[in-house]
């Protein structure tokens, strides 16, 4: 008999619940001088490579109805295609650039918006190029773990048609549930259907 | 016994006992690379709670429907935002003071939460940051949106952020939430918890969740404790008190263990796609 010896089972998740912001984003939800500025709200901290986008979004539940309350996450390389991250090991990404967005969407509407720039195309684990991308993940009251999921560029047809992970999605006719459409010069729209007839295509990665 | 003073940690000498300093193997000391090109394993879907758990009414609604896709881990999923300690600022672990005007602090039960973050193989989690946030001692939010009429404490904000130590160790000061009944059922209760979100060293690692007491009643009529399907996974969302670590004349202790997902140790060269 093999036994697995010094294995343990991940901390379960739970809801982030109705007030994730208070621990987020305390700045926007009026909690002030605890921490200088929220985590995440600024991705471009100086002269960036790359162009510079907008990415705007709303999050809908099964009803249609837009969630305010969620913290929308966001994580991509930089133009050139490098994370800042300790564990890339390609090249050193840009430093002006944190590839890391945190917006709690609009208190209102539940829009979100990033600053943010396109990022370049990232190898997949046998070395073929993927599209340009950014991971989202979003929680929120009723969201019992946290849903990961991609945005690709809708303007980036030749490198979405070879991309490994598109290109093996069975629905095809989903696939465009996971494209950002641009919206205006520098401009993207990427809306996240939680359920229903568009519901966004979730990654279990 | 009091705190070196360049020693940001609360509690000072009395915790430092919390730190075996016990090295584990495969360990990555703080900033190094952890080993790129090996998948983190899959999430055990059959421990976490499912996303349509009806007896917790939101997520009837806000329950994707489809199956979600799942593939290895890429490089985008395999790196993180990194956050060094200058992130932090000298309170931003003391949560009984970094919101307080009067020196006092904030009212309720004082308590240390320490524990450790290591991944499924065991390995330590070091340099991540954890973020948590809770209800005052009356059970109350600072929030526009809470309506719960137990009255805000002026001396508290509710979030505190810390980041694990060389060997995957946090610790932070705060009091004890309580605990405050909800729009769920007509007569539905959230035990005592803190919530807490943690990045690891990877997006794949990423997490969010809530701890709870030992001993206390409330967490088995839960229905957010009961979206998780077995008592086992439930319990190793429960601090266990410590007495042992408490600070004598000054706050009891709770330890607090975090499991990351883990990744493979050995490097194929050859992998198949998927694998």
């Amino acid at each position: 008999m093999i036994r697995q010896l010094d294995r343990y089972k991940e901390t379960p998740s739970q809801t982030a619940g109705p007030y994730v912001h208070i621990g987020c984003t305390p700045n926007f939800c009026e909690i002030g001088g605890v921490y200088p500025h929220d985590l995440g709200s600024k991705m471009i901290l100086g002269d960036v490579k790359g162009q510079e986008i907008t990415i705007r979004g709303t999050v809908f539940d099964g009803t249609g109805t837009p969630l305010r309350d969620a913290l929308i996450e966001v994580w991509q390389a930089d133009a050139e295609g490098l994370y800042n991250s300790v564990n890339e090991t390609r090249g050193k990404a840009d430093p002006n650039f944190t590839g890391f967005g945190r917006s709690p969407g609009d208190m209102d509407t539940g829009e979100f918006t990033f600053r943010t720039v396109k990022p370049g195309r990232v190898p997949f684990r046998d070395g073929r190029l993927m599209a340009p991308h950014v991971t989202f993940w979003i929680v929120a009251r009723g969201i019992n773990m946290g849903l990961h999921t991609r945005m690709y560029f809708a303007d980036e047809d030749a490198a979405n048609k070879e991309d490994p992970i598109l290109s093996r999605i069975e629905h095809q006719n989903r696939v465009p549930t996971l494209m950002a459409k641009p919206e205006g010069e520098n401009a993207y729209r990427f809306d996240i259907h939680l359920q229903g007839e568009n519901e966004t295509i979730f990654f279990d990665v | 016994m009091t705190a070196p003073a360049d020693d940001k940690r609360v509690g000072g000498e009395p915790n430092a006992a919390f730190r075996e300093k016990k090295s584990a193997p495969g360990q990555t000391p703080g900033g190094q690379r952890d080993n790129v090109g090996n998948s983190y394993f899959m999430r055990d879907r059959s421990w976490h709670a499912p996303a349509l758990t009806p007896l917790y009414k939101t997520s009837v609604t806000r329950s994707p429907q489809r199956a979600p896709l799942s593939f290895a881990t890429t490089l985008s999923e395999e790196t993180s935002p990194v956050f060094g300690n200058d992130t932090l600022g000298p309170l931003d672990n003391d949560l009984i003071h970094n919101f307080a005007s009067d020196p006092a602090g904030a009212i309720g039960p004082r308590i240390v939460v320490y524990g450790r973050v290591i991944d499924e193989m065991g390995r330590p989690v070091p340099n991540t940051l954890i973020e948590v946030w809770q209800a005052n001692a009356g059970g109350r939010y600072r929030h526009k949106k809470e309506g719960y009429l137990a009255p805000l404490d002026p001396n508290f904000g509710g979030c505190g952020r810390t980041i694990t130590d060389e060997n995957g160790w946090f610790e932070f000061r705060t009091i004890q939430p309580g605990p405050y009944p909800w729009p769920n059922g007509p007569n539905d209760w959230r035990p005592a918890h803190i919530h807490f979100s943690i990045f690891g060293h990877a997006f794949a690692q990423r997490l969010i969740s809530q701890f709870y007491f030992e001993g206390d009643p409330m967490i088995w009529q839960c229905p957010i404790v009961k979206t998780i399907p077995t008592k086992e996974a439930i319990e190793t969302l429960v601090a266990k008190l410590d007495m042992g670590a408490t600070i004598p004349m000054d706050a009891r202790a709770y330890r607090f263990d975090i499991v990351l997902r883990g990744r493979r140790q050995t490097l194929f060269e050859n992998r198949m796609e998927g694998l």
